[in-house]
């Protein structure tokens, strides 16, 4: 067990390396560098003082001099500077890393909430009309694009309803910190991560409806009925334990997922978060900013794949690579 | 990872005459009178787009009207008309016809390089499969979304073709990986040995006897595949990193709705696009779940 995870998670570093490389070589396509910013802001700096402070700065070292630079900054927890903004990065991260991360987790609250009660009714009671519905929406959830969902869902309770806020994280009105302003922060993400969520559930109420039909023909649910066990608890006790564990292991996948998702989502509700950030900041050009999202949302989602691995390697061990 | 289960396609009817693949699509499909309706509707769909955007020349989208700005639809403009008085109802089409070509040439690609790589890594095995493997996995792991983002924004003289380009250089992985695990259970019949040992070369093993075991496999996952294609692009393009400018698309008129106002009171604008997507993109699925049913003879219902 110990072996694969380790394993696992040796692979993660070429992985995390390669990644950053080519962020690096991409960054170094992109027009403007950390002098950009400086020179909007101050037009009269002359050619020269410009070329003194790229040296004193490494911009003209060799790349591969930059790269180990950038990448050991990056480890110090150091992000550099916004070259449009002209502020340091991660004070631009910090409260919309904290919005992304509530968002997500309501999503997958959400998502989890539907998706396991479809998938236990869907598998118990195969071919019955409310198996149809629940296989009907599923199809229905895997077909539609998030974007337009998304948007219709705006448009029908934000919109036309008026039951849920159009735009933003939190009332401007309202002071930080007090009951309502936690209320009014709760309020801004149900439309969102509701409509993310019901779009994320298409792989669990497939594997969990699946699942327990294929475990209700195995011998120790038949030994169960023959010895007289209620029907109620030979479901409990002995199906749904057995399907429910392998669930856990999509939990990185769906993360990855909802990561995914976040920027149109993020777009669409007009809620600052990260998936926010990487859009307007690629229309404004402010590379440096882009560079650290991809950078994290590739961390991130590698270490969701790896945590997937993990767990259905601990559930399954029949898929340990050893 | 896990290996994929073999599916029980080569267990097909084997006693009376099996039915040729055509025959069996055909009666998945007249038992399944939705997937029929669906299959009927989207190619009246796509028909309907590619004749009649024939008739529309580019001064038909781009004439301005600002004294017919956003005005609802009437017999003239169908669908109204958007901020610049252009007609809506002539944009929903070329971008419905810019949006499925773009979605058909993706596919086309990613499964052009998908089925030779993938049949190539299944085939062989060893270092070459590991070697693509890796790449693979490599590139599963990426956030494929924003490094299209970034590559769009940072391509010189962007154009269509640069798009569907990047587009195929990311989404060819889960193609070539499907196609490799099916290729390495297929690899292990007896067929395959058989020729072996009569001296086929390896190249006409993998053309002419491996993959037309795999065409039907093949042909679900492009179905599937060109939805999705669809929902990405025209996404990409309601973000404004899609298409370029000037080349209508689905998603175009979709990011009208940005504007509030646009979103609660000029619903002619956005709305029918987007509900055009959602009636493509279901059609595309239930023809695709049919084929699926068809491909696998225990699923199958007629």
């Amino acid at each position: 067990m110990l072996k694969f995870i380790v394993r696992r998670l040796l692979i993660m570093i070429p992985q995390l390396l390669l990644l950053s490389i080519i962020i690096f070589l991409l960054a170094k396509a992109m027009p403007g560098d950390a002098l950009t910013g400086q020179m909007v802001a101050n037009p009269n700096l002359d050619p020269e003082t410009m070329e003194e402070l790229r040296e004193k700065l490494g911009l003209n070292d060799p790349w591969h001099e930059q790269y180990i630079r950038w990448i050991g900054n990056l480890l110090q927890g150091d992000f550099g500077i916004s070259y449009v903004h002209n502020v340091k990065i991660s004070d631009l991260l910090g409260n919309r890393m904290a919005n992304t991360f509530l968002l997500g987790l309501l999503t997958l609250i959400f998502a989890y909430l539907i998706a396991i009660p479809l998938g236990i009714i869907a598998g118990r009671y195969p071919d019955s009309w409310m198996d149809k519905l629940i296989v009907g929406y599923n199809f229905v959830s895997y077909a539609i694009p998030l974007f337009v969902f998304a948007l219709l869902m705006l448009f029908l309770f934000g919109y036309t309803l008026n039951w849920f806020p159009t735009g933003g994280s939190v009332d401007v009105q309202v002071e930080r910190g007090t009951w309502d302003w936690y209320l009014s922060k709760l309020h801004h993400l149900i439309l969102p991560s509701i409509s993310a969520a019901l779009l994320s559930t298409v792989g669990t109420i497939q594997y969990l409806r699946s699942e327990i039909i294929d475990t209700k023909l195995k011998d120790f649910v038949k030994t169960a009925k023959a010895k007289g066990t209620p029907e109620r608890k030979v479901y409990t006790r002995h199906i749904f334990r057995n399907s429910l564990l392998p669930v856990a292991a999509f939990l990185g996948y769906d993360i990855v997922f909802i990561l995914g998702g976040s920027i149109f989502i993020e777009q669409i509700f007009n809620y600052p978060g990260l998936g926010q950030l990487f859009v307007s900041s690629i229309s404004q050009r402010d590379f440096s900013v882009v560079n650290i999202l991809v950078m994290l949302f590739g961390f991130l989602s590698i270490l969701g794949t790896l945590l997937s691995d993990i767990i259905l390697s601990i559930v399954d061990p029949r898929i340990r690579i050893d | 990872m896990a290996a994929p289960a073999v599916n029980g396609n080569d267990k097909e009817i084997k006693f009376e005459k099996s039915p040729s693949g055509w025959s069996i699509i055909f009666r998945e499909l007249m038992k399944d009178k939705l997937a029929l309706f669906s299959l009927i509707l989207f190619f009246a769909i796509v028909i309907y787009v590619f004749v009649y955007s024939m008739n529309i020349g580019p001064d038909q989208i781009d004439r301005i009207d600002l004294k017919n700005k956003y005005s609802p639809p009437n017999s003239i403009h169908w669908l109204g008309t958007d901020y610049g008085g252009r007609d809506v109802f002539n944009q929903l089409i070329v971008g419905a016809r810019n949006s499925l070509t773009i979605a058909i040439a993706i596919t086309l690609i990613t499964s052009a390089i998908g089925i030779t790589l993938g049949l190539i890594a299944g085939y062989f095995g060893g270092l070459v499969d590991n070697i693509i493997m890796r790449i693979i996995d490599f590139i599963l792991t990426l956030p494929t979304l924003m490094i299209i983002i970034v590559f769009v924004t940072l391509v010189p003289k962007f154009n269509v073709l640069n798009f569907i380009l990047i587009m195929s250089a990311f989404y060819w992985v889960g193609k070539a990986r499907l196609i490799r695990s099916k290729t390495l259970a297929e690899r292990e019949l007896e067929y395959v040995a058989a020729s072996k040992t009569l001296g086929t070369p390896n190249r006409k093993i993998m053309l002419f006897q491996v993959l037309p075991n795999l065409s039907s496999i093949i042909i679900v996952n492009m179905t599937l595949n060109l939805a999705g294609n669809i929902g990405i692009e025209t996404g990409l393009s309601y973000l404004g990193f899609g298409l370029p400018e000037g080349t209508p698309s689905l998603g175009t008129l979709i990011s009208y709705s940005r504007n509030p106002v646009v979103m609660e009171e000029k619903i002619w604008v956005w709305l029918p696009a987007a509900l055009l997507i959602l009636v493509m993109m279901l059609c595309i699925n239930f023809v695709g779940q049919a084929l699926k049913r068809a491909a696998d003879a225990r699923q199958r219902l007629g």
